[in-house]
């Protein structure tokens, strides 16, 4: 049991971090803060607008795979993995 | 008969033929066959899958059109409907694949030891799931209507009978490997095209780098400057900052179609079918994958499209183009009635502007632009052929994953879980057919007789599961004390307060006539669009929630234990794929 709910205290801190990424860069640099990031030129893309249309997704899959990786890690360190 | 007519043949028939004869192979035995397809499909074969069950003809014939039309207000598709992977793989597909069951109505009887709960749960399903299925028939009647020149109606009942043979032939097990297939049609289809075009227009193949780039034609200017340029001309607003309806308008409709996303049944449906709790963490990055292949292209397709457009109609500044020498694919569109042109001030010449009362393009339908794309661009006719195939591939399979929600959720929620709890195997296996095929008949007559404002169902679908299952579900994982009255509470009024306000705009029931306030930016909540109403339903039913939680009974231990148990991949599960 404490070594369940120490596992369930390291998943909360990962999602934590990894859903505060997601918020950053969808609301956050796509929505809130586009002006200013426009202001800064990618090639022919705004920054802001780039963040919008496509570095929004390539940030999101990103995340995916690293929390996949981090979650079998942590499943191993507390030998919960399935049998 | 004409090329690209025998081409479209070819590209559909062929296409159809490959799907039945998956679905004879892979045809159902078992409920868990029927319901899961056994629990043993991989995560790259899932993700394609969920790929394919995920890009409905909304994806692929209506997206890039709105993008074209919206420019950078046409971000909330693309982030929104990306963005709700990242919530599946980290709030939910893993506990409820670990918790082992077939539906979702099931996993929340369970955790809210409630048949309340669950009969809640299938009619918050049935109504996200139908209103999500009519713009799916609406999209396969509208794609084989303009392709294979039937009339409207025939062309909805080909598509019905197609689904009803291997959706009803190979439940989750059919349909799962029939998607993979239309997955590989229908990414084919987007993306072979997007890559000719931007190859023309800018020099570079891949279009997520060609929409960044210069154009091809020596000038130097970036594609994007460009457009922006074009279109301010004419006194449209700036392609890339164009923002729809505003930030707070923005921020609510991608947040109601992220979280949409995440509580849509038949999306979660799909983690049920894999082996193991990894293997569900792993099939939501996969599926992302195969999903940002088209969401990456999209934004190129749109803005490419709107450009060559506009490059049709006025190829130099100053001098529009003779109606009498218009292209063939603009004559084809003015005979579906969705391209329709006034020559308001008598010259012959075609005037496309943002005024309404100098514009004579009065009618360009949004939905026509990827499927006109190729032609605009005088692309070779196979590749005409292959978007057709390519559209219905997108409405077959998003239509056949909606099916499954809804009869396994009246056969194995409704039936054997509240109605008959004894009936057997083999009955609840006929019974879901049944069902299955009554509501294909329910969902062909919803798309031949539309309900007043059918295209913005899709929208409306996301904000329906949003403001109901998905903080159901976030609930019951994340606070062990969450009890099955204040989920009641919470999901009734999340919903309701979603239904409430766009019924009070849209009119009741999409009744026109009825609505008692405006559809109209004076007349929303802080400005908010109906469409986008789902984020706000969704605090409401947090917020119900958590209110009638502390003024009741909390959760009993044996379910606290359940949670603890269903948040770790090891240990017992309950009671899993053994019906």
């Amino acid at each position: 049991m404490e070594n369940n709910s120490s596992y369930w205290q390291e998943n909360l801190r990962l999602i934590f971090i990894c859903l505060a990424i997601w918020f950053v860069v969808s609301f956050g640099f796509g929505l809130l803060l586009v002006e200013p990031l426009n202001a800064i030129r990618l090639g022919g893309y705004k920054l802001g607008f780039w963040f919008a249309q496509q570095g929004s997704i390539y940030t999101f899959l990103a995340l995916i795979f690293w929390y996949t990786k981090k979650m079998n890690e942590l499943d191993k360190k507390y030998n919960v993995e399935e049998e | 008969m004409e090329e690209l007519k025998l081409y479209t043949y070819i590209a559909v028939f062929g296409s159809f033929a490959l799907y039945f004869a998956i679905a004879w192979w892979a045809r159902a035995g078992s409920t868990s066959d029927f319901y899961v397809a056994g629990g043993g499909v991989t995560p790259i074969q899932n993700g394609m899958a969920i790929g394919a069950d995920w890009m409905s003809a909304a994806s692929f014939i209506s997206m890039a059109g709105l993008i074209a039309f919206l420019g950078y207000g046409g971000s909330v598709f693309l982030m929104g409907w990306t963005g709700g992977y990242v919530l599946l793989a980290m709030l939910l597909a893993p506990y409820m694949r670990k918790h082992g069951k077939f539906t979702v109505p099931e996993f929340i009887a369970d955790r809210y030891y409630s048949k309340t709960a669950r009969v809640v749960a299938v009619l918050c399903l049935i109504l996200a799931s139908l209103t999500y299925i009519i713009g799916q028939m609406k999209g396969v009647g509208v794609a084989f209507s303009r392709f294979l020149e039937v009339d409207y109606d025939n062309g909805l009942y080909i598509g019905m009978g197609v689904v009803w043979v291997y959706a009803v032939l190979g439940g989750m097990k059919g349909i799962t490997y029939t998607q993979i297939a239309q997955y590989c049609v229908l990414i084919f289809a987007y993306t072979i095209p997007a890559v000719f075009i931007s190859l023309q227009l800018t020099g570079n193949p891949i279009p997520q780098l060609g929409l960044g780039s210069t154009l091809a034609d020596g000038s130097g200017v970036y594609l994007l400057d460009k457009l922006d340029m074009v279109v301010t001309d004419l006194g449209f607003k700036e392609y890339t900052t164009d923002n729809m309806g505003g930030t707070l308008n923005m921020f609510a409709y991608t947040m109601s179609l992220m979280i949409g996303t995440a509580g849509l049944p038949h999306v979660i449906m799909r983690f049920f079918t894999v082996p193991s709790v990894k293997a569900a963490r792993q099939s939501a990055g996969y599926a992302l994958i195969f999903i940002a292949l088209l969401y990456t292209v999209a934004p190129a397709v749109g803005a490419m499209a709107r450009l060559n457009l506009m490059n049709t109609i006025e190829p130099v500044a100053g001098q529009n183009l003779e109606y009498a020498e218009r292209p063939q694919w603009f004559k084809d569109w003015e005979k579906t009635g969705l391209l329709q042109f006034e020559d308001k001030n008598n010259d012959g010449k075609i005037q496309y502007t943002a005024d309404t009362a100098t514009n004579e393009m009065v009618k360009v339908d949004r939905d026509i632009m990827v499927l006109a794309n190729p032609a605009i661009a005088n692309l070779p006719n196979w590749v005409i052929a292959l978007v057709a195939a390519g559209g219905i591939a997108a409405a077959l399979s998003t239509a056949a994953g909606l099916l499954l929600a809804i009869s396994s959720s009246v056969s194995h929620d409704l039936m054997k879980g509240v109605l008959t709890p004894d009936i057997s195997e083999k009955n609840e296996l006929l019974a879901g057919r049944v069902v299955m095929t009554i509501s294909i008949m329910v969902a062909g007559y919803l798309g031949l007789n539309p309900p007043g404002f059918a295209a913005g169902t899709v929208a409306l679908a996301f904000g329906l599961a949003a403001s109901s299952i998905f903080p159901a579900l976030m609930m019951g994982i994340f606070s062990k004390k969450m009890s099955g009255k204040a989920a009641v509470w919470g999901m009734c009024s999340g919903i309701g307060v979603t239904m409430l306000y766009v019924f009070q705009h849209k009119g009741i029931m999409f009744i026109q006539g009825t609505s008692f306030l405006g559809d109209m930016g004076e007349n929303w909540f802080l400005g908010i669009s109906p469409n986008a109403f789902g984020a706000v339903g969704a605090l409401v039913n947090f917020a119900v929630a958590f209110i009638v939680l502390k003024t009741s009974e909390e959760a009993p231990k044996e379910i606290q234990d359940m949670v603890d148990n269903f948040r770790t991949p090891h240990g017992k599960v309950a009671a899993a794929h053994d019906h």
